[in-house]
């Protein structure tokens, strides 16, 4: 076709001309690595044994990528590069800052340990239904939606892991697994539903998706519905992040699956549900945010109330672990309601800290049980003998879960607490602490009924000491490792959940990393 | 024309919750599927709806002629139907399997993952 037009194209006005250091690559690499190992496992379905030789270094990997990401952006401040080359706000932007890239480097961790897992947990069949190729497009999902800059991908990015989490939730179809799955899923996908709405109704109001610009607009527009728009995202994320009174899903499903992928669910997938409430309803919409923070207030007490009562009241272990889950949403809603650098640090912090208990206390519970047989307080014990080095570590995650010191829980809840005195709201401090110490009860209990307490059933091991098995016990000893170091040593992780929380509250450095040329059209 | 869509977007939003507080599984996948349907529409909606100004840039301009229905929510539509067109397949098999395990599609007997009887942890030690 010859070009019968000679009007010259300045492409200048539309692209980005000047083609990215190679450092910018990472910014887009750990969704990508996922997502490509996602489908070299899927195409070696035949040969499941080499599932496991393949995903955990590719885990160990991203586990890389993302400290590089994290050191690369503390160091430099954000980064952002776009899709196809189009300038902001038209390209799809990933733009990292320090928040989402800690929170990716902190998952990526823990996936990495669930990955090691899974080579004892889940058999044969289980990676044939491909647990692997799941586990890898899970956490392609859960890395764009922490990197990703833009609001519509970011909606796909839950997607993708919302339908990787459905794979990983039936693996094995039991029965009990489907029942669990069926109300998972109805009300997850409603919650992305709700999301998807309140992006369209984003989209009609502002005329653009990208992050830092709508950061840019949102601040002095007049005359828009944005406080129905703010509430449609709480609700979306709230529900995504099972707070109160939307969060039964999580209950009845998230101890119905293979342990490890409980410990996933556990440790992942509701801090998404957080980290997308914090990124829209801080950074987008402070003014809303301010306006509707008493509403976040009080959900946060009734979550952490309601689910250190559930913790109180469960028999089965995997049950109390979900509660416990909940019970730190709770607690990182009450950072987000107070709105002010310390709690939104303490937030964050909170976060950093139950990914990683959270997923090594279901693979905690996952040992305990396959050492006993029982899932149920009233059929576990006797642990403590079989398995004593478990058991010491174990307290110690236990203490941990439950912010006792000197381990990583103790920290954020101090922020929290101090925080929202700060602000006044008495009644939210009472509430951390009072389920705190409900929770530190029910944990006491677990210990002292599945470890020292003896098997009510007679030990039918007599008491032998257990061969150490590295792939189940490995991963609990290094998240737990982590986890002490963490509260050990904690001015590294507040130093950096503290710039998080600054470039939440002052998005400046993230504006100008998208808007490089200083000029917004 | 976006007025008579909006309110059909809201006779859709209705439908949907109506059948969604259902405790039929399969009514509430019938409801899934209109609020997917839904919000569709409410996207489309919000990018203008008009055939008289065709959507080109002409030669001398930068943006599109005011008053052209902006292609870009077409786009995020197409994505998104695709997203809930897949969910709703798996719904549909997940539901059906449900209902072949469960033996019933009222979500008040589905107690097997949380059962009614759970007793309560041990008091003393």
């Amino acid at each position: 076709m010859a070009s019968t037009t000679s009007t010259p194209v300045d492409l200048s006005l539309a692209f980005v001309m000047t083609p990215p250091p190679l450092g910018d690559w990472l910014v887009i690499l750990p969704p990508a690595l996922m997502i490509g190992l996602g489908a070299v496992l899927m195409m070696m379905r035949h040969s499941v044994r080499l599932h496991g030789v393949v995903a955990v270094p590719g885990l160990a990997l991203l586990v890389l990528l993302d400290a590089a990401l994290l050191w690369k952006v503390s160091v430099e401040g954000p980064v952002t590069m776009v899709m196809g080359r189009w300038l902001p706000p038209f390209g799809i932007a990933f733009t990292v800052d320090v928040f989402g890239a800690l929170m990716a480097l902190v998952s990526a961790i823990a996936a990495l340990a669930a990955g090691i897992a899974a080579l004892s947990d889940i058999s044969e069949t289980g990676r044939r239904y491909g647990f692997f190729p799941f586990l890898m497009l899970l956490m392609a999902g859960v890395s764009g939606a922490f990197l990703t800059g833009d609001l519509f991908n970011l909606y796909v990015w839950f997607e993708v892991l919302l339908i990787s989490s459905f794979g990983l939730l039936i693996l094995g179809s039991e029965r009990e697994q489907i029942d669990g799955a069926l109300k998972y899923a109805i009300l997850n996908l409603l919650g992305t539903t709700f999301f998807l709405i309140a992006v369209g109704y984003t989209y009609a109001i502002f005329g653009t998706l990208n992050m830092a610009d709508l950061t840019l607009r949102a601040r002095d527009i007049s005359g828009a519905p944005l406080m129905t728009l703010g509430g449609l995202f709480i609700l979306a994320f709230a529900m995504k992040a099972a707070a109160f009174p939307v969060n039964f899903w999580l209950p009845a499903s998230y101890h119905t699956p293979r342990i490890t992928v409980s410990a996933l669910f556990g440790g992942l997938l509701t801090k998404v549900g957080i980290y997308a409430l914090m990124r829209v309803m801080i950074m987008l919409f402070p003014v809303q945010h301010e306006e509707w923070s008493l509403v976040i207030g009080i959900l946060a007490l009734v979550t952490m109330v309601l689910a250190s009562l559930g913790m109180l009241a469960q028999n089965d272990l995997r049950r109390l672990a979900g509660y416990a889950v909940i019970l730190g949403i709770g607690n990182m809603l009450a950072g987000i309601a107070t709105g002010t650098v310390a709690g939104l640090s303490g937030a964050v912090l909170y976060a950093l800290h139950s990914i990683l208990a959270m997923t090594a206390l279901y693979l905690v519970v996952g040992r305990a049980a396959a050492l006993s047989g029982h899932f149920t307080l009233q059929s576990i014990g006797g642990i403590y003998r079989r398995a004593p080095a478990f058991a010491f570590v174990s307290l110690a995650l236990l203490l941990a879960v439950a912010g006792l010191p000197p381990f990583s829980g103790l920290w954020p809840k101090i922020m929290l607490v101090k925080a929202s005195i700060d602000i006044g709201a008495w009644w939210l401090a009472a509430g951390i602490l009072v389920s705190g110490f409900l929770s530190t009860i029910a944990l006491g209990r677990v210990f002292l009924l599945t470890y020292w307490r003896p098997a009510p059933g007679g030990d039918v091991h007599d008491g032998a000491a257990v061969r150490t098995d590295w792939t189940s016990f490995g991963p609990i000893l290094g998240l737990t490792a982590i986890v002490t170091l963490f509260g050990l040593f904690p001015e590294w992780p507040l130093v950096l959940s503290q710039a998080a929380a600054i470039g939440l509250m002052e998005p400046a450095a993230y504006i100008g990393s998208v808007f490089q040329g200083g000029v917004a059209p | 024309m976006e007025f008579l869509v909006a309110i059909l977007v809201g006779a859709f939003f209705s439908a949907a919750i109506y059948l969604m507080l259902s405790k039929h599984s399969v009514r509430m996948l019938l409801g899934i599927a209109i609020l997917g349907n839904a919000v569709n529409l409410l996207l489309f909606t919000s990018g203008r709806l008009t055939r008289e100004v065709p959507p080109i840039i002409g030669a001398g301009m930068d943006t599109l002629p005011a008053g052209a229905a902006n292609p870009l929510p077409q786009a995020l539509i197409l994505t998104a139907i695709v997203i809930s067109f897949s969910f709703f397949a798996f719904l549909l098999v997940l539901t059906y399997r449900a209902y072949q395990e469960l033996g019933t599609d009222n979500t008040d007997e589905m107690r097997l993952a949380e059962p009614k009887d759970d007793p309560m942890p041990p008091i003393g030690y």
